[in-house]
C-alpha cells in the first residue's frame, strides 16, 4: 500500500503535465499525440536513440543523486549546477597537466580531482550554514554565479584552446575512458554513452547503502526527519549539515566524468544543460530514492532526447516544449495536495528560512 | 581606473540597476508576508517577453507593460496557488517556475513568430525607455509608505512574522500572503518588461540572466528593507556597469586587462558575506518558508 502510494502521486504528477502540455500543444496547432509520438519514438530508437538517451540521463542521475542526499538532511541544494562545473574543470585540469601518465594512474587522478573539487564547493555553504547559520539555497545560488564567473577565468585567461570557442584545451588520450559503443554489440561508438553511466548506477547503490544501512546515514537521515529530535540524540547537526552537503557537492561533481573524460575530452565553458537544476525535479520525481531517481532521470532524458526531433518534424513546437514539460512536471510534484486532498500535508521537506 | 568614474558610468548604472530595484522590491512584498520567491527570475522573464510580445503586435509600450505586469501576476498567481493553498515547498515551487518559464517564451514565440526564441524588432519609437525607471524610483519610497505607515503594510508584515497571532487578531493570513504574491509578480514582470522594450528592444531567450536571482540577493543584502534594498540594488548595478565600462580600457600596471571576471564576483562575494553575518545580521522575517493552516 505505501509503496503504490508513493508511485501513485508521481505518476500522477507526470501524466497531468503530459495533459496540460498536450492541451497547449493543441492550442498552437499541432498534434499532441503525434508530437509525444515522435518524443517517445526516437528517444527509445535502438541504438541510437537509447543509447543517446542512457547518456542524457547519465549526469541527470548524478545530480538526483546529489540532491537527494541534501535532501535527507533536510538541506535544499540549488548548487549542483556550480560544483559540477567547478568539478568538471578540476577533472579537466587534471587531464590536461598529467596528459602524459599511464591510464591506470590519470583516469582515477582525474576521477578524484572532480569529486574532491565537487565536494569541497558543496561544502562551502555547508560550513556556511552550520557556522553562521546562513541558508543553504541563496549561498548556492551565490556559489553558481561565482563558479560560472571564476571557471569563466580560469579557461579564458590559462587554459584555452586557441580560437572563438571557450573551450580549454584537449587532456590526454590516457584518462579518456571508454565508450560502451566498445561492450555493447550492435551500438556504434560515435555515441557518446560510456562507463561513467555504470559508475552512475553503482552510485545509486552506494548511496543506498550509506543511506539505510549504515550508522552515517542513518544519523544524516535523523536530521533531516527531525533536526531537535537528532540533536538531543546526541548526534551534531551542524557536522550532517556539513557532511550532507559534502558528500552532494561530491555527487554532483561525478558529472565531470562523464562530461569530460568520456565526451568532449575537454573542459567546455557553459556544457551543463540545466542538470544541476533538471536534479532538482529528478530527485522531487524519484521520492528522494535512489531507485525512484534512476527512473526519473531516464524519464527526463526521454524528453531531452525526443525535444530534438519534436524541434525538427512538428510545424509549430520548438524543443523547448521539454522545459515547459519538466517546470510542470514539477510544479505538480511539488503541490501533489492538489491531487491528494486537502488532508494531506507533505511531511518530508522541513526546514529552515532564507 | 579613475577614468571611467564619469556620468556614462551613473546612467549606466542606474539603467542596469533599474530591473533589479523592481524585482526585488517585488520579492519584498512577498517575502515579508511570508513566501519564499526564488520564482523572480521567472516572473521577469514572463513579463518581459509578453511586453515585447504584445508591443509588438499592438505598438503600444504602453499596452506591452500593462500586458507585462499582467503576465508576471499571473506567474505569481501559479506560484501563490500552490504554496498558499496547496502547501507546496515554496523554493521548489519557485524552481519549477523557473525552469518552466525558462521554456514557455521560447516555446510561445517559436509558435507565434517562428522563431527560434526570440521576438521580432521592436521599432524604437515603440520603446518606453523612461518610465519603468521612473516607476521604479518611485516604488521605493511607496514601497516603505506601503509596508510601515498603512493598515495592509502591517497586515502584511504581521502575517510573516507571526500568522498564529495575526490570524487570532482577524487578519485573513492567506489573502495578505495572496496580495503580497501577486504584488512581486506585478513589480518583477514590470522589472522584466523593462529589460525588452526599455533597454532593449526585443525578447530575447533567457534575456534576465540571472537577474532575478541578484535581486533575490539583493533584497537579502537589503535585509528586507526598502531603502537599504535599494542600496544593494544600485551597488550591484554599479559592478555590472563598470565590467561593462572597464572591458578594454582599464589595465594592470602591467599593461594586461583586468579579467572582468572578477568584478563580477564580487556582489555574489559581497552576498555571502552578508549572509553569514560578517556585515550586521540579516534577520528573515520569522514565519518565512512556512505554510500557515489553519487551526481546525
Amino acid at each position: 500500500m505505501k509503496l503504490l502510494r508513493e508511485l501513485l502521486f508521481p505518476l500522477i504528477a507526470v501524466v497531468a503535465a503530459f495533459v496540460v502540455c498536450g492541451i497547449l500543444i493543441l492550442i498552437i496547432g499541432d498534434n499532441p499525440i503525434e508530437t509525444y509520438r515522435l518524443l517517445f519514438g526516437s528517444a527509445l530508437s535502438w541504438p541510437v536513440g537509447i543509447g543517446y538517451t542512457l547518456f542524457y540521463a547519465t549526469p541527470l542521475i548524478f545530480t538526483g543523486l546529489a540532491v537527494m542526499v541534501a535532501f535527507r538532511c533536510g538541506l535544499l541544494n540549488i548548487g549542483a549546477e556550480g560544483q559540477l562545473y567547478v568539478a568538471a574543470f578540476a577533472t579537466a585540469w587534471v587531464g590536461i597537466t598529467l596528459a602524459n601518465r599511464s591510464p591506470w594512474l590519470l583516469i582515477p587522478l582525474c576521477c578524484i580531482a572532480g569529486v574532491v573539487a565537487g565536494g569541497m564547493w558543496g561544502a562551502i555553504p555547508g560550513v556556511l550554514k552550520a557556522r553562521f547559520g546562513s541558508h543553504e539555497v541563496i549561498n548556492t545560488i551565490m556559489l553558481n554565479f561565482l563558479a560560472v564567473a571564476l571557471l569563466s577565468y580560469f579557461t579564458q585567461y590559462h587554459y584555452k584552446e586557441p580560437g572563438p570557442i571557450m573551450q580549454t584545451l584537449a587532456i590526454g588520450p590516457n584518462a579518456h575512458i571508454a565508450r560502451l559503443g566498445r561492450f555493447i554489440p550492435g551500438m556504434p561508438q560515435f555515441i557518446p554513452l560510456n562507463v561513467a553511466f555504470i559508475l552512475a548506477l553503482i552510485s545509486c547503490g552506494l548511496v543506498y547503502v550509506f543511506l539505510w544501512r549504515t550508522k552515517w546515514g542513518y544519523e544524516l537521515r535523523s536530521t533531516g526527519t527531525n533536526p531537535s529530535a537528532a540533536e538531543y540524540g546526541g548526534i551534531s547537526v551542524r557536522k550532517q549539515i556539513i557532511i550532507a552537503m559534502t558528500i552532494s557537492g561530491a555527487l554532483a561533481g561525478m558529472v565531470g566524468i562523464n562530461e569530460v573524460l568520456g565526451y568532449r575530452y575537454r573542459y567546455y565553458d557553459g556544457f551543463s544543460d540545466n542538470y544541476g537544476f533538471t536534479g532538482i525535479a529528478v530527485a522531487l520525481l524519484g521520492r528522494n530514492h535512489p531507485v525512484g531517481v534512476i527512473i526519473s532521470a531516464l524519464l527526463f532524458a526521454v524528453l531531452q532526447r525526443g525535444g530534438i526531433p519534436v524541434d525538427a518534424f512538428t510545424t509549430h513546437v520548438t524543443k523547448d516544449i521539454v522545459q515547459v514539460l519538466q517546470g510542470t512536471i514539477i510544479l505538480f510534484v511539488a503541490a501533489e495536495a492538489f491531487f491528494r486532498g486537502p488532508f494531506a500535508q507533505w511531511g518530508l521537506l522541513k526546514r529552515s528560512k532564507v | 581606473m579613475w577614468e571611467i568614474l564619469n556620468v556614462a558610468l551613473i546612467w549606466s548604472t542606474i539603467r542596469l540597476s533599474t530591473p533589479l530595484i523592481l524585482a526585488a522590491l517585488g520579492g519584498l512584498f512577498s517575502e515579508r508576508s511570508g513566501v519564499i520567491n526564488i520564482a523572480l527570475e521567472g516572473m521577469m522573464l514572463a513579463g518581459a517577453f509578453t511586453a515585447a510580445a504584445i508591443t509588438y503586435a499592438t505598438g503600444s509600450p504602453y499596452v506591452g507593460l500593462l500586458a507585462g505586469m499582467m503576465a508576471g501576476m499571473l506567474i505569481a498567481a501559479i506560484h501563490a496557488l500552490a504554496c498558499i493553498r496547496y502547501q507546496a515547498d515554496q523554493v521548489v515551487t519557485g524552481t519549477a517556475i523557473n525552469i518552466l518559464m525558462l521554456g514557455m517564451p521560447a516555446f510561445l514565440s517559436g509558435a507565434f513568430f517562428l522563431s527560434s526564441g526570440s521576438t521580432p524588432q521592436i521599432p524604437k519609437e515603440h520603446l518606453i525607455p523612461w518610465l519603468p525607471i521612473f516607476i521604479a524610483i518611485v516604488m521605493v519610497p511607496l514601497s516603505w509608505y506601503v509596508l510601515y505607515k498603512t493598515p495592509f503594510g502591517l497586515r502584511l508584515r504581521s502575517v510573516g512574522e507571526n500568522p498564529e497571532a495575526a490570524d487570532a487578531a482577524g487578519v485573513p493570513v492567506a489573502r495578505m500572503r495572496y496580495a503580497g504574491v501577486l504584488l512581486s509578480g506585478i513589480l518583477a514582470g514590470l522589472g522584466g518588461a523593462y529589460l525588452s522594450i526599455g533597454q532593449s528592444s526585443l525578447f530575447t531567450r533567457n534575456m534576465t540572466s540571472g537577474r532575478g536571482f541578484i535581486a533575490l540577493a539583493a533584497l537579502i543584502f537589503g535585509k528586507w528593507r526598502p531603502f537599504q534594498t535599494l542600496l544593494a540594488c544600485l551597488l550591484f548595478g554599479f559592478t555590472e556597469a563598470v565590467s561593462i565600462q572597464m572591458q578594454g580600457v582599464v589595465k594592470l600596471p602591467s599593461g594586461d586587462d583586468i579579467p572582468v571576471q572578477f568584478i563580477q564576483m564580487v556582489p555574489y562575494v559581497l552576498t555571502i558575506v552578508v549572509l553569514a553575518g560578517f556585515i550586521g545580521s540579516s534577520r528573515p522575517p520569522r514565519a518565512l518558508g512556512i505554510p500557515y493552516q489553519k487551526e481546525r
